[in-house]
């Protein structure tokens, strides 16, 4: 007689010629059934972890996630009569957001987005190889001591406030104390005056008002100098660390082998440290658009803006002079592009490395 | 064995070396740039003449910077933020991240995600700034008072300086901690709370400091919502805010002075104007702001290094 294979839920009973619920299925149908209780009485066991929770999630919804219920001023109309609370505007549909991308203040928006896109786009460019060189050199250091000393120096200025480093970049690369002379220049700018041979830079010089960080022309240039002044050294740890990983033997190896130095590293060291370089960059990529928006605040006046203007800081701005809704609309904007970049790179790095970053 | 370097591999060290000093020498210059400059008289700083060492030499610039009681209030509201903002911190991020690193933890996924998701999306400046000034008001409210006569630091306080990268940092640590020992604990009576203080924190004290750090460096440097939400309390700027309005209202330096301006009818009396210039209070001001990270910096690295690598990342 046919008989079904299903021996570990039911019994079969070669007699009558029936099957029964095994001993096995009942505990499992029973652990189902109390599966919901057992759920609450861990709940009720572990109510102290809970209760441990407490302050750290009521600390992000009150100052994380309510913030986000303000985003509705997007969609409301900025100029409903003696309304001051969100909830009381009128619904205005999209005309924020095509105000934005094609109305008046499109010029204003478009040149910020464009700005937050360069800053991020030469950050990254610049901005990530210079910590793997960093740390490939220090590789080279075999004395303890030396790079210690040298690590210190390299580590210090990610210590240091955003408004000492924009202060001390202002002073170092400010303009001339009289008009249309070189006179009293910053100590930055002077070195530069020394090496350029170039008139043009001279007059630039001459005739800034505020400064080199202040000038649309050399606010990029000073702006990516002092971030890799300021984060090089710290993200040359992350990479140092893969580098050191590398086993001894295998640069031994590669020495009987015959190789050079650009060979070790060619063949030894890049492809050991590859899946850190994949990990940072992915990382990085992500984080494009969240360009620190206080740095280039205390970088920008009115005199830069058509480099240094980003969305952060022209929707703060727009904000200021009453321009809520709109200021609301731009920001979103941008983050929310931000996070299908971050959730994009995460994706890529799932399927790439296998490593998942959240 | 020792084998004899070759041609390459002597040329990239050298080069290795020499950038490295360069890059070092560069990351530590604009420092004693700063000082040598608060250090020399007015003439020298206004006319670039300091390179290295200090030009004729005063300290005319410190004792104004003495002088000003506001910078000092500034200071001390500086302090006062670091301390209190970082124990705020330190207190709900072990806690959360005690219960978030335990398997138990029911709906443990939702929790994280409900983190991690603040770090990839933020609302923005202005919805925080709003939020900011609703909640503030519904506190002040609790406390009895209304919001524009509270001191705003203790907003500052509460509501900023939040990350979840250094919860997930201090998870991750307490994950590390074998289980067995926590059993070992709780069968010796021991509960939820002395398991975390005895046990948890004692075994994770490096990332705990590290994480401490963090939170004391970001409140230490914090700028832009002290100056966001109280531009006007001047008795309650932290000294960031206090140096940068200084750099504003003598633009001076960073402008072409016009015909008598506005510095030098702010040079006070009894202080001596060859001496004396906005930049080297600017120094000065810079100098004694970082003096206390460049104190406790040497013995903190360490400890940074090692967050670095313990890092955020999951496998």
């Amino acid at each position: 007689m046919f008989k079904l294979k299903c021996d570990d839920f039911l019994i079969y009973d070669e007699a009558t010629g029936t099957y029964s619920m095994s001993a096995e299925q009942q505990v499992r149908d029973e652990t189902e059934k109390n599966k919901w209780r057992s759920c609450g009485f861990t709940l009720l066991k572990d109510w102290r972890l809970y209760l441990m929770l407490v302050p750290l999630l009521l600390v992000y919804l009150l100052w994380r996630y309510l913030p986000m219920t303000e985003l509705l001023a997007a969609f409301k109309n900025p100029g409903t009569a003696g309304a001051t609370e969100v909830s009381q505007q009128d619904w205005y549909g999209l005309s924020n957001f095509s105000e934005l991308f094609f109305g008046a203040q499109r010029t204003a928006f478009w040149q910020a987005f464009r700005n937050t896109f360069i800053i991020a786009f030469y950050g990254l460019l610049f901005g990530f190889p210079f910590p793997i060189i960093l740390a490939l050199f220090f590789n080279e250091i075999k004395s303890n001591v030396t790079r210690s000393i040298l690590q210190v120096c390299v580590y210090l200025p990610k210590f240091m406030s955003t408004v000492i480093i924009t202060s001390l970049a202002i002073v170092l690369f400010r303009g001339p104390t009289r008009a249309n002379s070189t006179e009293g220049v910053g100590v930055i700018t002077k070195l530069l005056l020394l090496i350029s041979p170039s008139k043009q830079f001279e007059e630039v010089v001459k005739s800034s008002t505020f400064g080199l960080v202040f000038s649309t022309r050399y606010f990029r240039a000073i702006y990516q100098i002092t971030g890799i002044w300021e984060h090089g050294g710290y993200d040359s740890i992350v990479f140092f660390g893969a580098v050191i990983a590398v086993s001894p033997t295998s640069y031994e190896a590669a020495q009987i082998d015959g190789a050079g130095k650009m060979a070790q590293m060619r063949y030894v060291v890049i492809p050991s440290i590859l899946s850190t370089v994949v990990i940072m960059l992915i990382m990085k990529v992500g984080s494009l658009l969240s360009v620190g928006y206080e740095k280039v605040y205390l970088m920008s006046n009115s005199d830069n803006y058509a480099a240094a203007d980003i969305v952060a800081t022209l929707s703060n701005r727009w904000n200021d002079s009453g321009n809520t809704t709109l200021g609301i609309a731009a920001e979103m904007v941008n983050n929310l592009i931000g996070m299908i970049l971050v959730l994009g790179a995460n994706a890529v790095a799932k399927r790439a490395a296998d490593v998942s970053l959240y | 064995m020792k084998r004899k370097l070759e041609i390459s591999e002597l040329i990239f060290k050298i080069i290795s070396y020499v950038l490295l000093i360069v890059f070092a020498l560069m990351c530590v210059y604009p420092f004693i740039y700063a000082l040598s400059s608060s250090f020399s008289s007015a003439d020298a700083v206004n006319t670039g003449s300091v390179i290295l060492w200090p030009v004729s030499v005063q300290a005319e610039a410190y004792r104004y910077v003495f002088t000003q009681n506001v910078f000092w209030i500034s200071y001390a509201n500086t302090l006062f933020l670091a301390v209190f903002g970082t124990i705020w911190c330190m207190f709900y991020t072990i806690l959360g991240a005690y219960a978030l690193s335990k398997k138990r933890l029911m709906g443990r996924h939702a929790f994280n995600f409900f983190l991690v998701f603040t770090m990839w999306f933020s609302a923005g400046i202005i919805p925080q700034y709003r939020n900011y000034l609703t909640t503030g008001d519904v506190l002040a409210g609790i406390a009895g008072a209304s919001f524009e006569n509270i001191d705003q630091k203790w907003l500052i306080i509460l509501a900023m300086g939040m990350n979840a990268t250094n919860v997930i940092l201090l998870r991750n640590a307490f994950e590390g901690v074998p289980s067995e020992i926590e059993e070992a604990a709780r069968i010796d009576g021991a509960t939820e709370l002395q398991i975390l203080t005895k046990v948890y924190i004692p075994m994770s004290k490096a990332t705990i400091a590290t994480v401490a750090l963090f939170f004391g460096i970001s409140r230490w440097n914090g700028y832009f919502w002290a100056m966001k939400m109280m531009p006007n309390q001047r008795y309650s700027w932290p000294v960031q805010v206090f140096i940068r309005d200084f750099i504003d209202q003598t633009s001076g330096l960073v402008k072409i002075p016009a015909e008598g301006s506005d510095w030098e009818t702010v040079i006070p009396a009894g202080f001596d104007s060859s001496k004396l210039s906005a930049l080297s209070v600017v120094y000065a001001m810079v100098i004694c702001a970082v003096i206390p990270i460049l104190c406790i910096y040497p013995f903190i690295q360490k400890y940074f290094a090692k967050g670095v690598n313990m890092g955020g990342v999951k496998e």
